[in-house]
């Protein structure tokens, strides 16, 4: 049983999709799915500590050997992904049920979970295995379960969202398989491991840059590398709150996993950032991705909006960390994952809990709630302060390691430019404290109550992990650390 | 040089003919057409790139000895199923902006979306 935990991984959850129809009763379901995002949850913490004490797993589905069948590999930056999508998941879904009862309409709700573990499966899927073409398929998996979940938002812009995301999540997902193809003219071989080996013996061609390239732009779309992030904040912001909840702190991170692993793991860290210019490339395209986003969701009326366009800009933080290109920057990356989600996560809920009693996420309805909803507010002062990176809170952690990954290089005036980016995430969680706790409540809107339990419950987990990794870092950094020196093929 | 990589000529210029519809055309059904033109051309690169010189289709057989490389074939099949899948999604999303919107070019829809902010 334990030996057969990675595939278990993506199996249980693809499994239960389907399952869900024949329960059919919506409340049934909801249980059903929390259920199997747990298992999910557990699996991926036993494998995490099977990894951290016994080095990575190698699982061969069917038992065909390596290079021949399709191996699904964990190392510790694949089980550390693996935890940070199934507990979300399982955490958004505590308030699944109570949410799309007001969103979506009755007879959707069991198809609602179906494509919820759709998704979830798909990106446990990219993460577990070791094979590229595989990696594709899974990439479509969750992406088109994810376009249907867009679509489901209320607004009628959602459809329109939805189809633009469509359009350019295909783009993405097609120049990724074009990429693949020519890996695979070259090497023969889809297996990650053997393409690691082989690759680096035809680097010098032609077809290996273009194979890159290809690669490279496809996953910088999936992951709303600035300027390719269009398609994310409307889809972002007219999906349904769980929906936005659960792929803010998700879908990008899975596409970041892609871009580290196959740049360091598998063209080879020489290739991807030595005879390329990608570390300027990306460090410039990432700075830009902070303040241009930053400043564009000063502006915002939709608080939605607002957080969609700050989450494209702390991508924007990923990728400077990552194009630093040293153990304490991919570090500080792989960190920023890990915290990111989690106040993302938080954030997105508690606006979810926001939409729920008030059923809009204007930032002028939010006027006057700090005194009628204090539990959330005070969720969402506690994740805004995150996200600007307070000490105390992870964002904090995040930013104190890229900082000083910068500052180790001595680039410092990157170091001063991500320091300025703060200030702008200062101004525009201001917005919304401020719409909050110092204006009054709108005279033509009723007073409403505080969020039910089932939303307080899981905003609150989220918060007091934000608080509680920002404090204990063990967990966190150590795994991040672990991941990032045998990335860089270092024996720890 | 030109004959000999025919296959990758096609495959260049209906890649460009699907991405240059997807970006210019306003139709949303249009944008599929093209989508389909372009993920097409990734069908026909991965199928060229199987081919082995003078080799037979991959079933056992006496006399044979060379065989094409039949497992992009299977990739591919499996890109054809994916492929399908985006379509039907991408048709029913347009299908229900039609519905709500009235409209499926992409300028009316926009231009609607604005009068509403």
């Amino acid at each position: 049983m334990l030996v057969h935990l990675p595939i278990l991984q993506v199996i249980v959850p693809l499994m239960a999709a389907p399952a869900c129809l024949i329960l059919g009763r919506p409340r049934l379901v909801w249980l059903f799915s929390l259920i199997t995002s747990g298992i999910a949850f557990l699996i991926s913490v036993s494998l995490l500590r099977q990894v951290m004490s016994a080095g990575t797993i190698s699982y061969v589905l069917g038992g065909w050997s390596a290079p021949w069948g399709i191996e699904y590999r964990i190392d510790e930056l694949n089980a550390y992904l693996l935890l940070i999508i199934s507990a979300i998941s399982t955490v958004v879904l505590l308030a699944a049920q109570t949410s799309i009862k007001k969103e979506i309409p009755k007879d959707r709700h069991t198809l609602f979970y179906v494509l919820y573990l759709l998704s979830l499966a798909g990106m446990l899927g990219i993460v577990a295995t070791g094979d590229a073409f595989n990696v594709f398929v899974f990439l479509e998996i969750s992406s088109l379960s994810a376009y249907s979940l867009i679509s489901l938002g209320k607004d009628r812009r959602s459809l329109w969202a939805s189809y633009q995301y469509l359009i350019m999540g295909t783009i993405g997902a097609t120049f990724i398989l074009i990429g693949i193809g020519l890996m695979y003219q070259m090497t023969g071989t889809l297996n990650m491991e053997d393409l690691a080996v082989r690759l680096p013996e035809v680097t010098h061609t032609r077809t290996v840059f273009v194979a890159f390239a290809f690669f490279i732009v496809g996953v910088c779309l999936k992951l709303a590398l600035f300027p390719l992030h269009m398609w994310l904040p409307n889809a972002y912001a007219y999906a349904p709150s769980i929906v936005t909840a659960f792929f803010a702190a998700t879908s990008t991170k899975v596409a970041i996993y892609l871009l580290i692993r196959f740049t360091f793991s598998i063209f080879g860290i020489s290739f991807s950032f030595t005879t390329l210019p990608l570390q300027t490339i990306f460090l410039t395209l990432g700075l830009l991705g902070i303040f241009v986003a930053s400043i564009a969701a000063i502006y915002q009326k939709n608080v939605k909006h607002l957080l969609a366009y700050s989450s494209v800009a702390q991508v924007g933080y990923m990728i400077v960390g990552y194009s630093i290109s040293t153990t304490t920057g991919l570090m500080a990356t792989l960190l920023h994952l890990f915290n990111h989600a989690l106040m993302k996560g938080a954030l997105f809920l508690a606006v979810g809990a926001v939409m729920y009693r008030v059923g809009s996420t204007q930032l002028r309805d939010f006027q006057g709630l700090g005194h009628q909803m204090p539990i959330t507010m005070a969720a969402i002062v506690v994740g805004g302060l995150s996200l600007i990176g307070v000490p105390l809170t992870v964002g904090f952690i995040s930013k104190w390691y890229l900082l000083l990954a910068a500052i180790e290089n001595g680039w410092w005036p990157i170091a001063i430019l991500i320091l300025l980016g703060s200030l702008l995430a200062i101004v525009y969680v201001w917005r919304i404290v401020e719409a909050a706790y110092f204006k009054e409540p709108l005279i033509d809107r009723e007073p409403v109550k505080e969020a039910p339990l089932t939303f307080l419950l899981p905003v609150w987990v989220l918060v007091t992990a934000n608080i509680y990794f920002g404090v204990d870092t063990r967990l966190s950094v150590q795994v991040a650390q672990a991941a990032s020196q045998s990335l860089f093929g270092v024996s720890p | 040089m030109i004959l000999g990589l025919y296959n990758y000529w096609v495959v260049v210029v209906l890649m460009m003919i699907g991405f240059y519809i997807v970006i210019a055309q306003g139709n949303l059904i249009k944008k599929i057409v093209g989508l389909n033109i372009f993920q097409t051309s990734v069908f026909i690169f991965y199928i060229s790139m199987a081919k082995v010189d003078d080799g037979t289709a991959p079933i056992l057989a006496d006399g044979i000895s060379l065989y094409s490389n039949p497992l992009p074939h299977v990739l591919i099949l499996t890109a054809i199923v994916v492929g399908i899948a985006t379509t039907a999604v991408g048709l029913a999303l347009a299908v229900r902006i039609k519905g709500a919107y009235g409209s499926i070019e992409e300028g009316e829809i926009q231009a609607r979306d604005n009068q509403e902010c």
